[in-house]
């Protein structure tokens, strides 16, 4: 058998077992071993001279030393602080008498929430469980429509993937080597696009269709404009403030991504303590699940590096390379099929292993057809906010659906899901259509390139 | 017997990753002291970049066998969630030995020979002037797969068990999710939503007639 249908094996069996559901981690590592002794193997060797052991502990020890990566943890650790700092029921009721006046204010006010403290904590599931045991039955008392309930929290919910500081973004600059800086001003505004075009639909859907979302009956005396201030001064701008000093830091190059989400975390503790929330308990709930989410994450890199390295040393890359250039595509139907795939991984799997395991098998392709890294980055960030909120596998639907009132069925909530799937969508081609979305908050910062 | 042998690795596991976990509060701690002296006393620390890989690294590396004993790396269960917990059993078994073991083992064996090499030349970081050690890094590489392949072995006798009793004996639970903790107490019906919603439920029986 020649090398190139080695590698093809090597990533059919790959693809096989994750399937079966084993650990991706541990499986990439054991194939990356199995494959590079024999890539490596020369005659009469030693079983131990084989250069794959060297090759598997030097990635190691690069994965373990990666400055890029070490953000990472410290992100995550700002946010299970905030979320478990209970700001976010005083967000939430200041936000919606701030809006009470716009159509669907409540429905407008869960997505700025639920944007605003997706953003600080980069997580989906909390945001997602929380907003719905706090907005949902209100939304749902108030009259709204139970779809376009459930689509506002779970589509809300996953905006902190995207919207930068997010880990999401560090895990693809890693795997791309786009800096990271670039890639937070690049996701700026298609993040806070996307957000707006949530919104948007929500109050046209309201204005259009007032069943659905209810105008809230009016409550006498109306709030005085003062009292709202002094609500927003003590819930969003604490956390307003917070994120725009660490994403600050970072634009303006005062400190480095990790420097900033140090300080960061060390902020999100002074924010919970100014709340009067912080406990030892909490704060050790933070510590350990942190630990637990930073070892899933980066030991994807660890056990990626030397599947990757060993899949390229077979000629797999060349051969995919091949393939893909043999069919002729133009720039905009590669675009548009590497999209598709993208989405359609991201029902089975989750956007770690579709950002360290697959989209490594596009970036080599991207040069030959004019696509920027950065570019394609942000499309796939995107794009992913898909993989939480699709059938079958759609996380978000499924932590609602675990604190929703039992009324509301599954397939309820996937239906509410469906517009706003339209709208990432619609986001995407808007992005690919007007390229300066992603290009002209880094080009005013740091100059064209 | 086996049980004990299991939550005693479990309880292994846990302890070092607990242990470890506390590197990110020296990490913040770290950094944050450095971003302070740069900009406040403007004498900024030789040896803060190299803190905070080491703490990263130490930090997530010798967490694995902790998130590997709570079922926390990433799996796709599309399918696996399908089978009868009996053939999720075999199916770990056979694939523990195949596609977990000679990865770990590996990184066992060449770790230790690297991490030797390191040792006996006190190997120290060549990005800083200040010589931190990353010789005690290097030798973390085989402590943390040997943790994992102890949990590992753990991890496969827990499918041994269920294939006896036909029931996953249960993990260990310290800490959980915020969102996995909010679903539980919801189910017991210890939390509420936020609004009652009597309508609703009558709304819905007098529609099921």
């Amino acid at each position: 058998m020649s090398e190139p249908v080695i590698a093809l094996v090597m990533l059919g069996l790959f693809v096989f077992v994750i399937m079966i559901g084993f650990p991706v981690a541990f499986t990439l590592m054991a194939m990356g071993i199995m494959f590079g002794y024999y890539a490596y193997h020369q005659p009469q060797q030693a079983f131990f001279d084989n250069r794959v052991f060297d090759l598997l502990t030097q990635n190691t020890f690069s994965v373990m030393s990666n400055d890029a990566l070490v953000s990472i943890p410290l992100f995550l650790m700002m946010g299970y602080v905030i979320e478990r700092a209970n700001v976010l029921d005083r967000l939430f009721s200041s936000l919606q008498v701030a809006a009470r006046r716009v159509p669907g204010s409540l429905a407008v006010a869960t997505l700025l929430t639920c944007a605003l403290f997706a953003t600080a904590t980069g997580i989906v599931g909390a945001v997602v469980t929380l907003m719905g045991l706090l907005a949902f039955p209100q939304m749902l008392k108030a009259g709204y429509d139970v779809r376009l309930a459930s689509g506002v929290v779970c589509a809300g919910g996953c905006l902190g993937i995207l919207i930068p500081p997010s880990i999401m973004l560090i895990v693809y600059a890693a795997a791309s080597s786009v800096s990271v800086v670039r890639l937070y001003a690049a996701a700026m505004i298609p993040g806070l696009l996307l957000a707006g075009l949530y919104v948007v639909y929500v109050i046209v859907l309201a204005m259009v269709k007032p069943k659905l979302a209810p105008m809230l009956p009016k409550s006498e005396p109306d709030v005085s404009v003062t009292k709202i201030v002094l609500m927003l001064l003590r819930s969003f701008f604490p956390l307003a403030v917070l994120i725009l000093s660490v994403l600050g830091a970072i634009f303006f190059g005062v400190a480095t991504p990790t420097e900033a989400a140090s300080v960061g975390a060390f902020g999100s503790l002074a924010l919970a303590a100014g709340y009067r929330s912080l406990t030892w308990q909490g704060f050790k709930e933070s510590v350990y699940l942190t630990a637990r989410t930073s070892a899933m994450v980066c030991f994807l890199f660890v056990g990626s590096s030397t599947f990757a390295s060993i899949f390229a040393y077979l000629g797999g890359d060349v051969m995919i390379k091949n393939f893909v250039l043999g069919m002729n595509l133009s720039p905009l139907t590669f675009m548009i099929v590497s999209q598709i795939i993208i989405f359609l991984l991201g029902w089975p799997l989750e956007w770690t292993e579709i950002i360290v395991i697959f989209i490594p098998i596009f970036l080599p392709l991207l040069p030959h057809f004019q696509i920027d890294p950065l570019f394609f980055g942000i499309l796939v960030a995107l794009n992913l906010q898909t993989a939480f909120l699709s059938p079958p596998m759609a996380m978000a639907c499924y932590y609602l659906k675990g604190i929703a009132p039992p009324r509301v069925t599954l397939v309820q909530i996937f239906d509410g899901c469906y517009p706003f799937l339209a709208l990432i969508i619609l986001s995407m081609v808007m992005v690919y259509a007007f390229p300066n979305l992603v290009y002209w908050l880094p080009n005013q910062l740091y100059g064209t390139r | 017997m086996i049980r004990k042998f299991i939550y005693g690795i479990d309880e292994l596991s846990r302890t070092i990753g607990h242990a470890f976990a506390w590197c990110v509060v020296v990490l913040i701690a770290g950094t944050c002291y450095e971003v302070f002296m740069r900009y406040a006393l403007n004498d900024p620390t030789s040896w803060a970049f190299d803190l905070s890989y080491i703490c990263y690294g130490a930090l997530f590396y010798m967490a694995g066998a902790y998130t590997l004993s709570r079922g926390g790396h990433v799996r796709c269960d599309v399918f696996y969630r399908l089978l009868s917990t009996r053939r999720q059993a075999s199916v770990d078994l056979v694939l523990y030995v195949f596609f977990f073991f000679p990865g770990v083992l590996a990184l066992i064996g060449s770790g230790l020979e690297d991490g030797y090499g390191s040792m006996k030349i006190l190997e120290s970081s060549v990005s800083s002037p200040a010589g931190v050690p990353i010789w005690p890094m290097k030798m973390l590489v085989p402590f943390g797969a040997l943790l994992l392949a102890l949990q590992g072995v753990a991890e496969m006798l827990r499918c041994v068990v269920c294939l006896r009793e036909n029931a996953w004996p249960p993990r260990l639970h310290d800490v959980e999710e915020l969102e996995l903790q909010l679903i539980e107490r919801y189910a017991k019906g210890e939390l509420k939503p936020s609004v009652e919603l009597p309508d609703f439920a009558a709304a819905d029986s007098g529609g099921a007639k």
